[in-house]
């Protein structure tokens, strides 16, 4: 109860000051500047989603049909790394690349809507041809043997087996790209490079931090819900949301695809992937590790970074838990729980900041509350996925256990040191980790609340980038990644198993 | 005839040698316990497996370089036999030409075929809107167009009721006879050999123990291993 009480309180307090200044002062407000930041964000969001899925796309048919080839297991495993990385640790790759001194340097400005159009398709591309390789992954062994057997050319396998697996998540995947370019943060803030590329998100935080127009924000923070929400109920409903990991299946056998021709076609549709996504990452670890140089600033990143993404794991797993437990045993929490992590995902952080900042300021003022505030925002933004690693776990040990317990008297803390916790270690594991990740790598709450000397790493590296001393902050963007790779691979260790 | 030479094949780690020579014209029933390659049995002949030494020939043409679409043979499955997106009548189109053009003859054929196998009234529902005997009839309807000398079926009515078992056997020996077509059927029920295969061979461990009439098979006491497999089963007079 308590946790559901929290729960809706924070959110109540993010959404009522928003909906309400929203709403009294929105027709009024509604200014040419909205109506411009609104454009942008949706003509970034659209293109960033094309592009993503006309290069996703054919990399997946390309992998899918190349079922065995030395590194294969490695190619699919580096799909994978981008959305798992912090946003600004791969924007300092993308920089060390593209950028003006970068290995590829001059040949394009990758400031404004190119910049950010770059950063989304090296972010979602993988994300797409993951999605729709694990797609095509289901089509029945049956399938490709008929398709053999009655002499299906590369055309009727494409009209006649990939589209129509595809066709069914196409819109999910699509709504999810577009729902995450939509709420980018990082991305536009670095490489958005002014007023005119600017989108919903980022204009709230210029309006708070540095125009401090909380009305303004409340209107963007209005329109971004609205929009955010509709994407996100859209999203849901095509089920393609909040994926873990998908599992590395068994593959049907294909038969297709033997000609040279289709060998070099998939060969250079998988390598164009590879160098998209292989040297912003290998400048990074190149670059990086020049710059390795402790500094005290550094050091206390570090342990600011670990002490808020602790604390928000901590407190995302007090919210969840009890929720997941009530929800595992009534059909009634099990809707109340759907609904409340539905809810702190359809949330952008941004819009919720803002009703937060509204309501603070009117009652108490900022003073002292930052790190409560990062710590808050940052276990909301994390429900979902630990709700996802939770909710089954306990469902089935609920199923498994639940009698036994009953009839022994074990109850309560008795009950979680005995049976719940050794039971569900991997999947408590699991839940932590996943909220200690998205933790580390947010810079969204931390510019919001922020301050001189309340610093994270992702918000080292942003300020290190800003005071031209963009060497530091790849040193410093390398140790953030390794960081967030090893909890990763231990998560993904665990989700194996769990 | 369909005759596996010494074709050795290998699954995880199970190693499998076929020596035999399925008779030309007639249905022959593959059964024995599972695991033990009835359906790989069946992969290499249709050309979904390629085997790490020996041929296999059918008819007498040496058929183990050919891919699986230039080979005489139709496949039915126990299950996806159809693709779930076209209708029945395009599910069975799709034997005569991939590219679904079909000239008004080809069309003709494919009323035909879907007539035969009753199936002529639910020509334009889609494969999740009719039952599961349906759905194996759309594949034996795709077998008649095609028209090749072999059809192989593995463990294709397992999912079906007796009756519904029993009319589907009687529909293929209908079109093996009228057709003189050469049938191996693996299955895991011995009374579907005995009521219509006149040839059965016993299989384990990849390996084919025997391969005899079905009555003399399903009586036979020298097979190592039947037996164990048949358990309390006898074989109905036939």
């Amino acid at each position: 109860m308590l946790a559901l009480g929290f729960l809706g309180l924070a959110l109540a307090a993010g959404f009522l000051p928003v909906l309400w200044m929203g709403a009294s002062e929105g027709l009024a407000r509604f200014d040419p500047y909205i109506i411009r930041v609104l454009s942008f964000t949706l003509l970034q969001a659209g293109l960033s989603t094309i592009l993503s899925i006309a290069l996703g796309l054919p990399v997946a048919r390309a992998l899918a049909r190349r079922q065995a080839f030395p590194g294969r297991a490695l190619v699919v495993r580096l799909l994978n790394l981008p959305l798992a990385l912090p946003s600004i640790v791969v924007i300092i790759g993308i920089i060390e690349v593209y950028g003006a001194k970068g290995w590829l340097g001059g040949v394009f400005s990758i400031y404004g809507l190119q910049g950010i159009l770059l950063a989304h398709v090296f972010f979602n591309f993988p994300l797409a041809a993951r999605l729709i390789l694990s797609d095509l992954e289901r089509v029945p062994a049956e399938s490709w043997k008929l398709s053999a057997q009655l002499g299906f050319g590369p055309l009727e396998i494409f009209r006649l087996v990939e589209w129509p697996q595809i066709r069914s998540s196409l819109p999910g995947v699509a709504l999810l790209i577009f729902l995450l370019c939509a709420s980018s943060f990082a991305i536009v803030l670095t490489l958005g490079g002014g007023p005119r590329a600017t989108t919903l998100e980022v204009a709230i935080f210029q309006s708070l931090r540095s125009d401090f127009d909380p009305q303004r924000a409340s209107m963007l923070a209005f329109v971004q819900l609205a929009l955010c929400a509709s994407l996100a109920l859209l999203a849901q409903r095509w089920g393609g949301l909040a994926q873990g990991w998908p599992p590395l299946r068994t593959h049907a056998r294909r038969f297709d695809g033997r000609s040279l021709s289709a060998c070099v076609g998939d060969v250079s549709l998988i390598t164009a992937g590879l160098l998209l996504l292989l040297p912003p990452l290998a400048a990074l670890v190149a670059a990086g590790v020049l710059q390795l140089h402790g500094s005290m600033l550094l050091v206390r990143a570090i342990g600011t970074s670990l002490a808020l993404g602790a604390s928000s794991a901590a407190l995302a797993f007090l919210i969840v838990w009890p929720l997941a437990s009530l929800a595992a045993r009534s059909r009634t929490w099990a809707r109340i729980a759907g609904l409340a992590v539905l809810a702190s995902w359809i949330v952008p952080p941004a819009a919720l900041a803002t009703g937060w900042f509204v309501t603070l300021i009117s009652y108490a003022g900022m003073g002292g509350l930052a790190a409560f505030l990062v710590v808050a925002m940052n276990a909301l933004m994390s429900l979902p996925f630990v709700h996802q690693a939770l909710g089954p776990a306990l469902a089935q040990s609920a199923a498994a256990h639940d009698r036994l317990c009953i009839s022994l008297g074990l109850s309560g803390w008795n009950r979680f040191r005995l049976i719940d916790v050794p039971v569900l270690k991997r999947a408590i594991g699991l839940a932590l980790v996943m909220a200690l990740i998205l933790s580390l790598g947010d810079l969204t709450a931390i510019s919001l609340f922020g301050t001189q000397d309340f610093v994270t790493l992702p918000a080292l590296i942003y300020r290190q980038m800003g005071s031209y001393r963009f060497e530091e902050a790849i040193g410093t963007a390398l140790i953030l990644g390794l960081m967030v790779l090893a909890f990763t691979s231990l998560a993904e260790r665990w989700s194996a198993k769990a | 005839m369909i005759r596996l030479e010494n074709v050795a094949f290998r699954y995880e780690d199970m190693s499998m040698l076929f020596d035999a020579a399925f008779p030309a014209g007639s249905l022959t029933a593959v059964i024995g316990p599972s695991g033990g390659g009835k359906s790989t049995l069946l992969n290499l002949i249709a050309g979904f497996e390629t085997p790490l030494s020996g041929r296999v020939r059918i008819a007498d043409v040496d058929v183990t370089d050919l891919p699986p679409d230039q080979r005489p043979v139709s496949m039915i499955f126990q299950d996806n036999n159809a693709f779930a997106h076209l209708d029945l009548w395009k599910n069975v189109a799709l034997g005569i030409s991939p590219a679904l053009r079909l000239s008004e003859v080809q069309r003709a054929r494919v009323d035909v075929a879907l007539d035969e196998v009753g199936l002529k009234a639910l020509a334009h529902r889609k494969p999740g809107e009719i039952s599961g005997g349906e759905r194996q009839r759309v594949a034996v309807a795709r077998a008649l167009v095609r028209d090749k000398p072999v059809l192989l079926l593995d463990e294709p009515f397992a999912a079906l009721g007796p009756a519904l078992r029993r009319d589907m056997l009687d529909l293929v020996t209908a079109m093996q006879k009228a057709k003189g077509l050469t049938v191996i059927m693996v299955s895991h029920q011995p009374e579907d050999a005995g009521y219509a295969a006149s040839h059965t061979a016993y299989l384990e461990a990849g390996r084919i123990v025997a391969l005899r009439p079905t009555s003399e098979l399903l009586a036979a006491t020298d097979i190592p291993g039947l037996a164990t497999y048949l358990g309390d089963w006898r074989s109905p007079p036939r």
